[in-house]
């Protein structure tokens, strides 16, 4: 017997990361429709601490694996680990992030445990007569949504795109109990080993997790027009994308390419520029919250899926815009009483 | 050594047919090529071959359709010595666990492997999931969004993982399961001599008795998860769109602006 939905929430340098909260919102809802309890596993180095403000966020239940070698992602133990509490708590359903390591996690414990998988779901839901999960996701470049069940294996697994839910408001009179779950050697052991982690350069979040995403393309020319993108992403507090013909001619690296053949994003705001708007290209961005594109072809794709657009020169429009924005964000520092937070 | 690449068959074109009934793609009757992404691993299998003082042999395996043998003979193209085609009724309506489950008995069966490669992800079911999936039904260590081999010596292959944040290096022992990101190379061209030797290539096509595969593990029957509907989706925002055609520069910029705090989001 099977019961009970689970999401696995994650750790990053130490601190529990805001996909877990997102899983939370995913899961409470499926658990409230099933009437069963929500629990969260978390695996890490200081997952115990923490664990309450998980039971805050919407579980009812927390079973923490803490241990030193568990701070950093390696598959081999944390899928030993997981594959052993899936088999002893037998929960109906299990979700994580689509983020490297939910990714890389689910699919081989998936294969190792004989059960269903769905990549990248951005709904979830119950079907009530037979209480199955109903697992949506985009397919073919956005331009299909497909719905997914499985009806037999259990647990029903998903991975569900980050970004696709709002974390619930924390709730710190909630009351849920933590259960401490500890692993011998025997799971501890990974055949892959950290030798070193280089943080990229830029400091940036990366572009899937970015509430604000100012992305350019082709119409910028030359790779050192992409100033005015990272301008204005600094102006609006965003990261800055860019379209595949931007990463192809070498003006910046792969990890910024929005796409079907790089990332999918879906931030809150997502300002194009000079990005006509390939169907590979609205595959990555199409379900951004608020699509702001600027373009001088009118009948460019972009403006299909936005929210906003200017037709016009980019090279006219975007210092405009940044000229705007540093005297708005002046106003609201003077109206903060002057001060300045720099 | 020996290197394996999986690679998949993926539709040219966007116009992708589904079948309603079983929500899967109809793979017949379109124009398909090699998984773009597949590429990067084949070439990074071609350069491994080329860098290596010892002798390096690299296989190419696929799954489906008859026409997916072309696929492989792209692979041949770019430097593959040699290429197989698991095929066949039984595999049809394959989801992605029964895929990776075929894969891995294909796998098994060509021989023993010191690192298979694939791509991170195929653009058409764009899952991710069989590469990582294969590496466990085989037990490999798995090494996914690999976007640098910095060594291979002796048992032990040190590689960069692009994850979340920056650049991880992992060092482990073979074999292994590689799925390789768009940055770790620049797929090369086929040479005239390579297309050649593709043409006259000839692709063994296994078939589920080939592999020595259960047969509840194949196809449709043997898939845990079923498409149980698909649908397309409205991606037309009903938008305001203004253009300096008709208003100046700064007054469309006010708009955006106004745009912006109306939504909370300035």
């Amino acid at each position: 017997m099977y019961e009970g939905v689970w999401v696995l929430g994650e750790e990053r340098d130490g601190l529990i990361h805001p996909v877990s909260y997102e899983l939370l919102a995913w899961g409470r809802d499926l658990a409230d429709k099933l009437d069963v309890d929500l629990a969260c596993a978390i695996l890490g180095k200081d997952v115990r601490d923490q664990a309450q403000e998980l039971i805050f966020g919407g579980a009812d239940k927390v079973y923490t694996v803490n241990h030193v070698t568990l701070g950093i992602f390696r598959v081999d133990p944390y899928a030993s680990i997981v594959a052993a509490l899936i088999e002893k708590y037998r929960p109906e359903i299990l979700l994580a992030s689509a983020t490297t390591m939910g990714r890389t996690l689910m699919p081989v414990l998936a294969a190792k445990i004989h059960t269903g998988l769905t990549a990248d779901c951005t709904k979830l839901d119950v079907e009530p007569s037979t209480r199955l999960l109903l697992q949506t996701r985009p397919a073919i470049g956005g331009n299909v949504m497909a719905t997914i069940k499985t009806p037999e294996h259990r647990p029903q697994m998903a991975t569900v795109r980050p970004k696709s839910r709002k974390p619930l408001p924390r709730d710190p009179s909630r009351k849920g109990e933590i259960v401490e779950q500890h692993f011998g050697e025997e799971y501890l052991c990974s055949r892959v080993k950290r030798v070193s982690f280089e943080p990229d350069v830029t400091s940036e979040a990366p572009i899937q997790d970015a509430d604000i995403v100012v992305a350019g393309g082709k119409g910028l020319k030359d790779g050192k027009n992409l100033d005015l993108i990272f301008k204005l992403a600094k102006a609006l507090g965003g990261v800055v994308g860019a379209s595949r013909p931007a990463v192809d001619q070498g003006w910046i690296p792969y990890s910024h390419q929005v796409g079907l053949s790089g990332k999918s994003v879906t931030p809150r705001l997502y300002v194009a520029l000079g990005i006509s708007g390939s169907a590979a290209h609205l595959a990555g961005m199409s379900s951004a919250e608020v699509i702001v594109a600027i373009n001088k072809d009118p009948g460019a794709n972009i403006f299909k899926v936005a929210d906003f657009g200017i037709v016009g020169d980019l090279f006219e429009i975007a210092p405009a815009l940044l000229e705007k924005l540093s005297q708005c964000s002046e106003k609201a520092s003077n109206s903060n009483g002057g001060t300045k937070d720099e | 050594m020996k290197l394996l690449v999986l690679v998949k068959q993926v539709p040219a074109t966007e116009n992708v047919k589904m079948d309603e009934k079983t929500g899967t793609m109809v793979r017949t009757a379109m124009e398909a090529v090699i998984n773009p992404l597949d590429l990067y691993a084949v070439e990074e299998a071609v350069r491994i071959k080329e860098e290596s003082e010892q002798e390096v042999q690299i296989s190419v395996l696929s799954m489906g359709p008859s026409m997916a043998a072309d696929a492989v003979k792209e692979a041949i193209a770019m430097g593959c010595d040699k290429g197989f085609l698991i095929s066949g009724k039984d595999f049809a309506g394959s989801d992605t666990w029964a895929t990776a489950y075929a894969l891995a008995k294909g796998t098994t069966t060509l021989g023993d492997f010191d690192i298979v490669l694939c791509g991170e992800r195929a653009t058409d079911g764009e899952t991710g999931q069989v590469g990582p999936m294969v590496g466990s039904f085989l037990d490999f260590p798995v090494l996914t969004y690999v976007s640098g081999i910095d060594r291979i010596s002796g048992e032990e292959i040190v590689v960069r993982r692009a994850i979340e944040g920056g650049h991880e290096v992992v060092q482990a022992t073979m074999p292994v399961l590689v799925s390789v990101v768009k940055e770790i190379n620049e797929p090369r061209l086929p040479t005239l001599a390579g297309k050649i030797r593709a043409r006259r290539a000839n692709v063994p096509v296994l078939d589920a008795e080939d592999i020595k595969a259960e047969g509840t593990k194949l196809g449709l029957g043997g898939s845990p998860t079923r498409v149980v509907k698909i649908f397309y989706p409205t991606i037309t925002r009903t938008g305001e769109i203004v253009s300096t055609e008709s208003a100046s520069v700064e007054v469309c910029v006010e708009q955006l602006i106004e745009f912006l705090k109306s939504g909370e989001i300035f």
